[in-house]
């Protein structure tokens, strides 16, 4: 297939949606090209989930400048979107000496990018606040303005909310080539066909360097910084309403402890560089790691409460910080690179400049009109008693609970596969449903699912996928002893 | 020639060693801690046989049709049988214990439906 | 909102539901109501296809389906409704339940006894904390079960299984059958937790390997399964640096467990054993929650589906005694797992128990020729003696009536003494 755009978005992670978003504001056609077969599946997924307040970043940096910009936007646009959004405050914890001056440090830090209301506080009320920590803290710094969000569903809303107002997204289709044409445009070569625009963005993620090392001469170098995670149940006690952190290192924020907008507990993560940016695998040396270093911080953590493990990559620049912006010497290409932590926080205001640059460019016009992104009925697990007698009458497929653990319907599966940017597989309806996402993980609802999705979409059983790609759930239909090869082939 | 057997009737799992003779035939049997033991281990070595249960696609049916053997037939035929499964034509409605295959492969056993299917 | 009243209401028509309604309704009692959240009674027989149940109760072997449909046509022939695809939403200690289905809505039912009976599910891969890919490919042995036996869909063509319960081991005859290529059986223990008979005939008739003592310690495969590590461990069960062995998959079953499903009793208020992960009940079967019973693999994980029905119709029959009034106040007896002994049911017992009191447990670990002693305060008042224990099957001791016989209470401990 061969396409023009006016504007061609390479990734649609959580930074790549929020450009779509604000340039689908303007006059002008926009494609996202997207490798994977759904949105936000890089780091967008793998991530701690947290709204940084921003007072790790170092002052006068990007980092610091888009994370308390991206911060402040995100109440009013969490609300807009219906993405769940708490702002339940943070913990950085010190253990000993060395830990209170990195704390001092941070204060510091913080106050000059501006955060409002730090505080360090001493072990009692430390421990007072968050009874479950563990009793050797020494002091902590008190971070009111931290927030959690749930990542994926920020970037599903920004994407259907794109989508309504004409961004086309095209999945599958990983980038196999970029280059500047003689008139000035750019053509970009996918599996599936090419494309040619007049401005090229670059939100490409975990492999942002490269893409820009086949378009500039300065090079840039990605470090591939991966982290594991452990994810709780829900259902068990919740002892921690603030994130938890520990003091920062050069590699990273440190393992935390912190409950996610759905109320399970996310420990993590580790700092691993590795070569291959799309392994996403754990280790056995990672998970021990997250325990031990999250036991320290609660020393009550059991592992049974454990649901599931993953890791994200992290794309992380030698240079250590953002870049955002025009890209010396290639005029119309334009790049979001090296968007790690507090990439998630940023990402709105990423979005709001990167499009206002791409705008001025292109001498773009807003649109008269945008088409408001329709509100989502409230998830039944969280509805009331009359709630749910109400939508059961509205919708009697509300009656029939698909998911037992947390009790997603079929009507809201439904409205999954059918949204703006829809599901197809059985991950993509489960981050957008939650559906396969509690304690039994899929095992009694995931036939059911593919069976939804087949029927949805017109497609047999056997092509329903977990993920996209060649992740298929099953290998075919009933066979026989000794003929199975005649069946399967 | 010695065959070790694993007795199946209790929680107990004797490790049986069985004796046999050139042609087969059991000599003896040891390691058993009960009688029902070594009739066990004779039959295993002798004429070992299997109930067999399967699912076979029924036509307009989405959920399959679970069948069994009436009685258990020789272990051996485990794969023929299976085999003769596999060319089975069914159609709606089924009950369960209708004959689906009567006397599968000269053994004496049919095929029946264990479940009814509408 | 549609409201109800029903004299008992029973949630789940798996084989313990349907047992305790047919004893309800036998021992007198009008007005039951099952709610199933399948779209049809018969729970997790429904996909057990193979045959073996029913040896006890029945005295003949049936295959699951069989066994579901002879309770089915009783409860039928009894004229007890069943409501399916129905799911109850909670149960509140004043014995009000929700439910919510397409065909009747939301539903309000208030009952003068409940009967819990939703039986369990199995470990999920999180519960192992096995490192490695997120691919497909990877299933519950018993979602592997329903997708074969009620889907007709094959799951996968090169099969491993980890964990030697007896779901794993009769998928691995089940795959065989069907056309597929089982690898191995790993199973982390030094024992299997399934009957020998499973493994005789679903692994040993097919010539696949079992390996006791090892374990899955990675899984590769960026989209489908393409291949698991397979680990020795040592007696902490830690996997073996150099014993790796490595098996190109496409699917990999976990048979690792089965947990009570308690979200509903536990948002009832109802406490939770710790050993049994399922509601702490007296003898007879009577929660934390007066009118509220459980039974079944809810209440604790069974081997034999014989042994459920048989709890369940002791369950139904109380929630019976219970609707009509004839329950009367007591003390209880404590009963206390000793050496040996995990999850004893019931945990405690009403002093005025007039019957026998069938006290069921699973031993820690294998033991030959040893006797399960039950004492009451450090004296001994029944013995048990058995040529094997053993962690994969149940086991029982039945005091009789004059073994409790001036206990009115204090502390019965059960423990196995080894000889």
């Amino acid at each position: 297939m061969r396409s023009e755009s006016d504007i061609l978005i390479i990734g649609s992670g959580i930074t790549g949606c929020a450009v779509a978003r604000e340039l689908s504001r303007y006059n002008a056609s926009v494609i996202v090209l997207e490798r994977e077969s759904d949105v936000a599946e890089g780091a967008t997924k793998a991530n701690s989930g947290i709204v940084h307040a921003g007072y790790d970043a170092f002052p006068g940096t990007r980092k610091a400048r888009y994370n308390i910009l991206g911060a402040s936007m995100y109440p009013a646009l969490c609300k807009e979107l219906g993405v769940p959004y708490r702002r339940n405050g943070a913990l950085v914890i010190g253990f000993d000496e060395a830990d209170r001056a990195t704390i001092e440090n941070l204060l510091a830090r913080g106050k000059a990018n501006g955060v409002r209301g730090l505080e360090i506080l001493e072990r009692d009320e430390a421990l007072r606040l968050e009874p479950a920590l563990s009793p050797d803290v020494l002091c902590a710094l008190s971070v009111p303005e931290s927030a959690i969000v749930s990542p994926y569903e920020m970037a599903f809303a920004l994407a259907d909310d794109a989508a309504l107002n004409g961004v086309s997204f095209r999945f599958n289709e990983p980038v196999r080539d970029v280059s500047a044409l003689p008139d000035g445009r750019y053509a970009v070569v996918t599996d599936a066909g090419s494309c040619v625009c007049r401005v090229l963005i670059n939100c490409a993620g975990a492999s942002g360097a490269e893409i820009h090392n086949r378009l500039s001469s300065e090079r840039l170098e990605m470090v591939h910084r991966r982290g594991q995670y452990y994810l709780l149940d829900r259902a068990d006690p919740q002892p921690f309403t603030r994130t938890v952190f520990q003091c920062p290192s050069v590699m990273g924020k440190g393992v935390l402890v912190t409950p996610t907008v759905h109320g399970n507990l996310l420990l993590g993560p580790t700092a691993e560089d590795i070569d291959d940016p799309l392994d996403t695998a754990t280790t056995a040396g990672g998970l021990s790691e997250v325990l031990a270093k999250a036991f320290r911080t609660w020393p009550g953590l059991s592992v049974r409460s454990n649901i599931t493990n993953f890791s994200g990559i992290r794309a992380h620049l030698t240079g250590d910080d953002f870049i955002v912006g025009p890209c010396d010497g290639c005029p119309g290409y334009f790049e979001a690179i090296g968007i790690e932590s507090p990439g998630l926080s940023s990402a709105p205001a990423i979005g709001a400049e990167l499009s206002g640059m791409v705008a001025a460019w292109l001498h773009l016009s807003r649109k008269e009109k945008t088409v408001p992104l329709p509100r989502r009925p409230k998830p039944f697990h969280d509805m009331t008693d009359e709630e749910r007698a109400r939508a059961v009458q509205a919708d009697p497929s509300y009656g029939q609970i698909v998911c037992r653990c947390e009790t997603v319907t079929e009507a809201e599966i439904r409205a999954a596969i059918r949204r703006p940017v829809g599901a197809y597989s059985i991950d993509a309806v489960k981050r957008r449903t939650r559906a396969g996402m509690g304690r039994c993980q899929g095992g009694f609802c995931m036939p059911r699912v593919a069976a939804i999705i087949a029927e949805e979409t017109g497609l047999p059983l056997q092509e329903i996928t977990k993920n996209g790609g060649a992740s298929r759930l099953l290998s075919g239909t009933l066979s026989s002893f000794g003929k199975e090869n005649a069946d399967h082939e | 020639m010695e065959r070790m057997i694993t007795c199946i009737n209790c929680p107990v799992g004797c490790r049986m060693t069985v004796a046999l003779s050139e042609s087969g035939e059991v000599v003896s049997v040891t390691g058993n801690t009960c009688p029902r033991g070594a009739a066990y281990a004779r039959q295993e070595c002798t004429l070992p046989e299997r109930m067999i249960t399967a699912v076979i696609p029924v036509e307009g049916s989405p959920v399959p049709l679970s069948v069994k053997t009436s009685k258990p037939v020789p272990k051996s035929l485990i794969p023929e049988v299976m085999r003769e499964l596999g060319h089975v034509h069914v159609s709606l409605p089924v009950s369960a214990g209708q004959v689906i295959l009567g006397n599968v492969l000269e053994t004496g056993s049919d095929i029946v439906a264990t479940r009814n299917l509408r | 909102m549609n409201e109800r009243f029903v004299n008992i209401l029973i949630v789940g028509a798996g084989p313990a539901g349907l047992a305790a309604a047919i004893s309800a309704r036998e021992n007198g009692i009008t007005s039951i109501l099952i709610v199933e959240r399948e779209n049809e009674p018969g729970g997790i027989l429904r996909q057990c296809i193979h045959n073996g149940f029913g040896l006890h109760r029945f005295k003949e072997e049936l295959t699951g389906p069989e066994y579901a449909q002879r309770d089915i046509d009783r409860v039928t022939e009894l004229g007890i409704p069943v409501e399916c695809s129905t799911m109850v939403l909670s149960v509140s200690p004043d014995l009000t339940v929700t439910c919510i289905s397409s065909s009747k809505g939301f539903q309000v039912i208030h009952a003068k006894a409940v009967v819990l009976a939703m039986g369990c599910r199995e470990r999920p891969r999180g519960a192992l904390c096995t490192p490695g890919t997120r691919c497909a490919g990877i299933y519950s042995a018993g979602t592997a079960q329903r997708f074969v036996n009620l889907e007709g869909c094959m799951p996968g063509k090169r099969v491993v299984i980890l964990g030697s319960g007896d779901i794993g081991l009769i998928m691995a005859r089940r795959m065989t059958l069907q056309g597929a290529k089982v690898l191995a059986c790993v199973e982390i223990m030094p024992y299997s937790s399934g009957l020998n008979r499973n493994i005789v005939q679903c692994l040993e008739d097919y010539d696949i390997p079992l390996y006791l003592s090892h374990t899955v310690t990675d899984i590769r495969g960026r989209e489908r399964l393409e291949g698991v590590t397979v680990s020795a461990v040592d007696e902490n069960r830690m996997p073996v640096p150099g014993t790796e062995i490595e098996f190109d998959c496409d699917t990999l079953l976990l048979s690792c467990g089965l947990i009570p499903e308690n979200e509903l009793t536990s948002a009832a208020g109802i406490a939770i054993s710790p050993a049994t992960s399922g509601a702490i009940v007296d003898e007879t079967f009577c929660t934390g929650v007066p009118g509220i019973f459980a039974c079944g693999n809810v209440l604790h994980v069974h081997d034999l589906v014989d042994y459920v029905s048989d709890e369940s119709f002791k369950a139904g029959a109380a929630a019976a005694a219970y609707v009509r009034g004839g329950r009367t106040e007591s003390s209880f007896i404590a009963v206390r797992d000793g050496d040996g002994v995990r999850g004893t049911v019931p945990q405690k017992i009403r002093a005025a128990a007039d019957q026998p009191v069938s006290l069921m447990f699973r031993p820690a670990a294998v033991y030959r020729n040893s006797a399960a002693v039950v004492d009451w305060d450090g004296k001994e008042i029944c013995r048990k003696k058995a040529m094997i224990f053993t962690p994969g099957e149940m086991a029982l001791v039945t005091l009789k009536a004059e073994d409790l016989r001036g206990i009115s209470g204090g502390t019965l401990t059960v423990r196995i003494e080894r000889s």
